[in-house]
């Protein structure tokens, strides 16, 4: 058989160049330089404006260090504060992520695959996505009534959507092909399921988790505003209530930075499960 | 082993195939050519089970196909839609073995042999999009091949691949049928190809489509890309099969 010729005709794509140290460095440098910049201009700005509520950042990284990272070593520096306030937030965050993304996946799946049952349950979905989640809060203090609940449910009802949403267009639009080729060869319904419509829709899933995931930042912070005792919100709040104003911008700032780190390691994962799409479709 | 018998078929009000019957004896290779769009896919799709013809049967062996049969396997054209992206050469060659029963060891024992006999053993854990279209068509034939099935279907396996490449699988495909003894159904809008690798050719009418002549193929084995399309039975054959594909009234009208 042919196959050597053609294997060198074909295909064989040089794999990205692995750097060396100074390229690395480059790398960072050309996509990092504007952060230096801008944070010395602010830095320049609020020394110029002196005013108490417009604190430089090396004062707001200051109060950032004094509020969260003055525990011992042995804790990973982590205070006290950090640790009763910062991780039950978190937690919950993450919990109730995982809970919508859970559910979402499943039930989008399902509905991708049943025309007639998305047919008549998608303007619900419509109609209940279109519903404000913070306005929800309320609603769920009356049901019930722990606050640990209501963040959870305000924080699972806020990022379900992206993640239903796209999990139903990413099953629905799975390639006929692909069908076809699974029918053919006698695939039963869980293998197809599993094996076939799930990986072909799972960079739309992944689309959806990731939105998901900065809702839920945003919603873990605003369900903490309304009778929580703990969280970041909660610290917003009160350091907004004592006129702590290097403390309510040390906590906008943490909340920043954690949006940008937990969509850094997103992708990182993103990429790692999707190689076979992400390189795929970059090429060619 | 296959049998369609007065097969029709019709999307909505638009007549695509009307009535045809064809066979396929065991261990035939039957090419079944005809004009673009006159239903060819379609005939194909309802011989594996994918679609529920409007009228007339398909048997293999004897039995009347109702959804897609156990031993068959079917080699689209469009590999880049039927090979899994997500799953590596011999990932895809395995998956459909195992509704078979076999061990995950048997089955990539036997995906490995499948891709050998197709040339790329040593490209078993490469995925689609790094192969060549070629590379991949062979791996869409060796997922058909590890499948053993008693009836092969090829729906323009070879359209979308440069000519280089389309020889070399045609004489794969023979060489495939040399080794195997199955039965195979390729379809082609290609005359060259219908005649090169067929025992037999079937040729459509346009779409809607009927069997117009069913011509013997009485060229030497093996084939040659060279050699036996030199042949002066190759020439006439090719050229008796493009009047007729191209429909010209007077012969058309002698059927």
């Amino acid at each position: 058989m042919k196959a050597v010729a053609e294997s060198r005709a074909g295909a064989v794509r040089p794999e990205p160049r692995r750097g060396g140290p100074l390229r690395i460095v480059w790398a960072v440098v050309s996509r990092f330089w504007l952060v230096p910049v801008v944070v010395a201009a602010w830095e320049a700005a609020a020394r110029a404006a002196a005013s108490i509520d417009f604190p430089p950042p090396s004062a707001i990284v200051l109060r950032m260090r004094e509020l969260w990272l003055s525990g011992p070593p042995t804790r990973l520096f982590l205070s006290d504060d950090a640790i009763a306030d910062l991780l039950p937030g978190l937690g919950r965050m993450f919990a109730g992520w995982l809970l919508a993304s859970l559910v979402g996946v499943v039930a989008g799946i399902a509905l991708g695959r049943a025309a007639t049952a998305a047919h008549y349950v998608e303007p619900l979905i419509h109609f209940a996505r279109a519903v404000p989640p913070p306005m929800l809060i309320t609603l769920f203090v009356l049901l019930f009534r722990s606050s640990t609940q209501t963040q959870l449910a305000v924080i699972v009802f806020g990022v379900i959507w992206p993640v239903l949403l796209n999990s139903m267009d990413g099953a629905r639009s799975v390639e006929r092909g692909y069908l076809d080729t699974a029918a053919v060869f006698g695939l039963g319904r869980r293998e197809r399921l599993l094996r076939i419509v799930l990986p072909a829709a799972a960079p739309k899933i992944f689309a959806g988790l990731r939105l998901s995931l900065s809702l839920a930042l945003i919603l873990m912070v605003i369900s903490e505003l309304v009778g929580s005792t703990d969280g970041i919100g909660y610290e917003l709040l009160q350091a907004q209530r004592g006129f702590d104003s290097p403390g309510v911008w040390a906590t906008i700032l943490l909340l920043g930075l954690l949006g940008y780190v937990l969509n850094a390691v997103f992708v990182l994962v993103e990429r790692r499960v999707l190689s076979w799409h992400v390189r795929g479709t970059r090429t060619t | 082993m296959l049998k369609v018998v007065n097969l029709a078929h019709a999307y909505g009000d638009q007549q695509v195939l009307a009535g045809i019957d064809l066979s396929v004896g065991d261990g035939e290779l039957v090419s079944v050519v005809g004009p673009s769009g006159c239903g060819k896919s379609t005939l194909l799709r309802s011989i594996a089970g994918l679609i529920k013809p409007s009228h007339g049967q398909v048997l293999i062996n004897g039995v009347p196909v109702e959804q897609t049969p156990d031993d068959l396997a079917v080699v689209f054209q469009d590999y880049s839609r039927s090979l899994f992206p997500w799953l590596s050469a011999a990932g895809n060659v395995a998956l459909p073995l195992r509704r078979k029963g076999m061990s995950r060891r048997a089955r990539r024992e036997a995906a490995l042999a499948a891709l050998d006999q197709v040339g790329l053993a040593g490209s078993a854990d490469k995925y689609p999009f790094e192969m060549s279209g070629g590379m991949q068509q062979r791996v869409a034939i060796a997922r058909a091949l590890a499948y053993r099935p008693a009836l092969l279907l090829m729906d323009e396996p070879f359209a979308s691949v440069d000519a280089q490449t389309r020889e070399d699988l045609e004489d794969l495909v023979l060489a495939v049928r040399a080794n195997h003894n199955m039965s195979i159904l390729l379809i082609t809008h290609d005359i060259d190809e219908s005649v090169y690798v067929g025992d037999r050719v079937v040729v459509l009418t346009r779409s809607p489509a009927t069997v117009t002549e069913s011509l013997t193929v009485d060229l030497p084995s093996p084939r040659d890309q060279i050699a036996t399309r030199e042949l002066e039975a190759f020439v006439r054959l090719r050229s008796e099969i493009g009047r007729l594909v191209r429909g010209r009234p007077d012969l058309v009208g002698e059927q």
